[in-house]
């Protein structure tokens, strides 16, 4: 089996792993879908999506990985479940629909900001990738947003389970717009914005929405969700399982 | 069988698209299959989603299935037989200048 690689990130790439890893993780949830989506054209819609987050992971993995000396593949598939630093709301379990669309259109607003933000990054190289993915989460928001319209607005039965996968996302979504000393380094450099410059304006698109779905806003929780500092849920260590088992199993394995 | 499971079915059913997509500016949009979806702007995304997602399209037009007024496959020996022996109807009788050759 394949060995861990060590990491020692500095805060810039910190950051950056920040962002390549919600990248990933949420690409790995939305595959699980693949054969599973209510309707073949969902099915479809779903799995490009996947494809979109996992394009944007290993242009943000490549760069991340570049002063350690790693690739993309080594920091996709050869770290422990520490050195992850995706907040913790892309690691849960896909749910059903209704959740999958909710956490969508939740990671997506959040990134298209994110994104737009980092187009105008003094790291060239990002800025190039957000110039490109921003155009995807633009296009992951509005699906998403269409979907939480009509089931929020829908059926007694689609509106009980937006209501409930609601409720059980919202507490997660803290922990998007918190700062600490990584946030500080990269808005003081100019490689990108810190988490909570991003919060009014996901805010104001978010509440946008679920009032469109008939939806109501959750109160705020004092729980906080801590994956991006690299302490994860229950949920990630079965994540990176399925997904790093080829990889440690067959090392090096290409196709 | 009237009343019935089947006739249910149908009738829950997303309607039935037709999917054209333009490949590029200027040239025309072509058929390029059908898809279910509940209404007009989840079928426009849905005709992304599945139709152009190697790059194929730059602009995507949906139609309902129900719209589209078909001729009558019964009707096909009167409609389309006679042309068979109308070669004159090709303009491939006149004589073209060299430099419209691939007209």
């Amino acid at each position: 089996m394949q060995a861990s690689i060590q990491l020692q990130p500095d805060l810039s790439t910190q950051y950056l792993l920040r962002l390549g890893d919600t990248c990933l993780i949420l690409g790995q949830r939305l595959g699980e879908w693949c054969g599973h989506a209510p309707v073949l054209e969902e099915d479809i819609a779903l799995t490009n999506m996947a494809l979109d987050l996992v394009g944007q992971a290993r242009a943000v993995l490549t760069h991340a990985g570049r002063a350690g000396g790693f690739d993309e593949d080594q920091l996709a598939f050869l770290r422990d479940e520490r050195d992850y630093l995706n907040p913790t709301l892309v690691e849960l379990p896909r749910g059903d629909f209704a959740f999958t669309v909710l956490r969508n259109v939740m990671v997506a607003t959040w990134l298209k900001q994110w994104w737009t933000a980092l187009a105008a990054s003094s790291d060239a190289e990002l800025a190039a990738i957000a110039g490109k993915a921003v155009k995807e989460a633009r296009y992951h928001q509005q699906h998403a947003a269409d979907w939480v319209v009509r089931l929020g607005d829908g059926t007694a039965e689609s509106r009980s389970r937006c209501e409930t996968a609601l409720s059980a996302l919202w507490r997660y979504t803290p922990e998007l717009f918190e700062d600490d000393a990584v946030d500080a380094a990269a808005r003081a450099s100019g490689l990108g914005p810190a988490a909570s410059d991003l919060h009014t304006a996901w805010l104001a698109e978010m509440t946008e929405i679920l009032i469109e779905a008939t939806l109501a806003v959750p109160k705020a929780s004092a729980f906080r969700s801590t994956g991006k500092h690299g302490v994860h849920s229950e949920h990630m260590g079965r994540v990176l399982a399925e997904l790093q088992q080829l990889q440690r199993t067959y090392p090096g394995g290409a196709w | 069988m009237t009343d019935t499971t089947a006739d249910k079915i149908i009738d829950n059913e997303w309607p039935l698209w037709e999917v054209f997509v333009r490949t590029k500016a200027g040239l025309d949009h072509k058929h390029c299959g059908s898809l279910h979806a509940a209404d007009p702007k989840l079928a426009i995304q849905m005709a992304r989603d599945v139709y152009t997602r190697r790059q194929e399209g730059s602009s995507v037009w949906v139609v309902r299935s129900d719209q589209i007024i078909a001729s009558d496959p019964g009707d096909k020996d009167m409609y389309f037989d006679p042309m068979e022996d109308k070669v004159y109807r090709h303009p491939t009788f006149y004589k073209l200048p060299t430099e419209v050759d691939h007209m």
